[in-house]
């Protein structure tokens, strides 16, 4: 990929318009401050995620744009002494509330990781409804079977692995464990999915595969999908937002517009800067 | 070759002897080094294999005693405790000890796996800070304590109208399991909060991110992963518990007699090689050596279902 080639154009696939078949939910994130221990990565952000639209988080490494999509589902704080102050709206509700539970907030938006990571000690089958038995829903048989086939479906994987659902899921190819991590996070039917550099260590034919099947998963979800790739960023999304870190390597949100607009005519010099390959 | 070729310069001909000569002297040191340690490390097997050999040489004429010249299974050593024979020599073996090491053992591990793997739960997923620094302290002092320091202390602190607390009124096998939590927790604890710490963190983030609350994901999915590692912890526990012999000489003080009552002395293979081989008898001594190979071949099989356990489920990072 040449990076002082002209910025690539948008294609068609963006302005399809989405039927959409089940709404999605807007994220309304307000003054996130960001921090590992003392150190502040992401200070002041604030951006509208719309219902059923692919954003694209994009800008160079270290800009915090994993470390913002990571808090949006409260991931974040997970680890060791990291923290983060503001609010994240979910239909009304301030997922960083004092009496909000981060357990119910995964439910509700889940998470796709940039490394494939498939539970080793499972089959396909209970990979995918996973989250679903390990949190004690209650389903039939039948209802489960029914939910592995239809997730498997909308994760484009059900045809290649129809015949050995009762196989490991490490059996299968860097490209298939990733769409099956998908699956396991649609099974627990999200209303938002964060996707966090998917097709990193994919190569580009398992990637177009995971970005036409975002194209799909955009009438039924809210995607918000963290890239190194810009031209992935065109190819498929309809909002980006372009992140920068400063001098003192905390990361800020420069620029947020629908994707043609970054790429084409962007308002800000940095982005221009960025998106023409003049750094990152 | 240089004399076919006078005009050339001598001095890549000088250089050449020079590398020829640390080349060989750099294959001399290595071969050496090498000889040394290979030296080393036949000594060590042999070491092993010369006492193995001696004790099985010792001991397969008691298993497989020869009478009127055909080789014959004495199944008394396995099947009675000791007993006095017409002929004025004594019978039987070491059932009573083998049974009482086999109790002794389960009721041990019934304590201390719940203990050694919570230890490792909390130290591998939610120890940090000073309490973690205090406990990954005291596991490794725990694990170098003299076992009979702690026969000693189950002794002293638990053991009849004297001690500290009177748990026990008299030595038992409950006492030496006791003693044996004691030996057998800090193995458990440390061999587990290892393995754990090999499972990547991007197995318990999956969990999290589909809304999992933490302990479910480490029940359901991290300590399953790791399923063999755990068990090869508590099998080595085990191996080394069923050896120990100061822990429990101290604590269950020994039986002639079969006995499957915890609260009353037992016998234990380990004390009972101890019992034979300082009996002064020699008609005992070639017993507490079939004994020796008896605790051998009993440490040798757990180990070797260790490697079982681990080479069928051993986890692929």
């Amino acid at each position: 990929m040449t990076l002082n080639a002209a910025p690539p154009a948008p294609t068609a696939s963006v302005q399809r318009p989405v039927e959409v078949e089940r709404p999605g939910i807007a994220l309304h994130v307000r003054n996130m401050n960001i921090y590992y221990g003392s150190f502040l990565a992401v200070q002041g952000v604030s951006i509208d995620f719309e219902p059923n639209t692919i954003t694209a988080l994009i800008g160079p490494s270290g800009c915090g744009k994993s470390t913002l999509l990571r808090s949006l589902n409260r991931m974040h704080e997970t680890l060791r002494n990291a923290r983060a102050e503001g609010e994240v709206i979910l239909e009304g509700e301030n997922i960083y509330a004092p009496d909000a539970d981060p357990v119910r907030v995964r439910r509700r938006i889940g998470m796709v990781f940039q490394k494939a990571n498939p539970f080793p000690t499972m089959s396909i089958y209970d990979n995918v409804v996973a989250g679903l038995k390990l949190n004690g829903v209650n389903r039939s048989k039948a209802e489960l079977d029914e939910v592995v086939e239809t997730s498997l479906r909308q994760a484009a994987l059900w045809e290649e692995v129809k015949g050995k659902i009762k196989q490991s899921g490490a059996s299968l190819s860097g490209g298939q464990q990733q769409r099956l991590c998908i699956a396991r996070a649609i099974a627990m039917e999200p209303e938002v999915l964060l996707l966090d550099e998917p097709c990193s260590a994919l190569d580009p034919i398992a990637t177009l595969k995971i970005e036409e099947l975002m194209q799909d998963l955009v009438s039924r979800y809210t995607i918000i999908i963290v890239t190194h790739n810009m031209q992935q960023a065109a190819r498929c999304s309809s909002k980006t937002a372009f992140m920068l870190a400063d001098e003192k390597r905390v990361g800020h949100l420069i620029e947020y517009a629908p994707t043609a607009e970054i790429f084409t005519k962007p308002k800000e010099k940095r982005t221009e800067d960025y998106i023409s390959g003049r750094f990152g | 070759m240089a004399q076919a070729q006078p005009l050339q310069s001598p001095a890549p001909d000088f250089t050449f002897t020079q590398e020829r000569a640390r080349f060989l002297r750099r294959r001399a040191s290595n071969q050496v080094a090498g000889g040394c340690v290979m030296t080393l490390t036949v000594l060590s097997c042999a070491i092993l294999f010369v006492l193995l050999g001696y004790i099985f040489v010792n001991g397969i004429s008691t298993l497989f005693p020869s009478v009127e010249g055909s080789v014959t299974f004495n199944s008394d050593f396995f099947l009675k405790p000791p007993e006095p024979l017409l002929d004025g020599t004594v019978g039987g073996g070491v059932s009573q000890a083998i049974v009482g090491t086999a109790m002794i053992l389960l009721v041990a591990g019934i304590f201390a796996v719940p203990i050694g793997l919570g230890t490792a739960i909390y130290m591998s997923e939610y120890g940090r800070g000073p309490l973690y620094r205090i406990l990954d302290f005291t596991i490794d002092l725990l694990a170098g304590l003299p076992s009979i320091v702690i026969g000693l202390f189950i002794l002293a602190a638990l053991i009849g109208d004297l001690s500290v607390l009177k748990v026990f009124n008299n030595y038992s096998g409950l006492a030496g399991s006791m003693a044996l939590v004691i030996i057998m927790v800090p193995i458990i604890a440390r061999s587990v909060e290892q393995i754990l710490k090999l499972v990547p963190d991007s197995l318990r983030e999956a969990g999290l991110a589909l809304g999992l609350p933490k302990w479910k994901v480490t029940m359901r999915i991290v300590l399953p992963t790791v399923a063999g590692g755990i068990a090869t912890g508590v099998m080595l526990s085990l191996a080394r518990a069923a050896g120990e012999t100061a822990p429990v000489l101290l604590t269950i003080l020994g039986n002639n007699f079969l006995s499957t009552n915890m609260l009353q002395p037992m016998d234990a293979l380990p004390v009972r090689i101890y019992t034979y081989a300082t009996s002064g008898q020699p008609d005992l001594v070639p017993k507490a050596w079939a004994g020796t190979l008896v605790l051998v071949m009993v440490i040798a099989l757990i180990s070797l279902l260790v490697r079982y356990a681990t080479g069928r489920k051993r986890y692929d990072a």
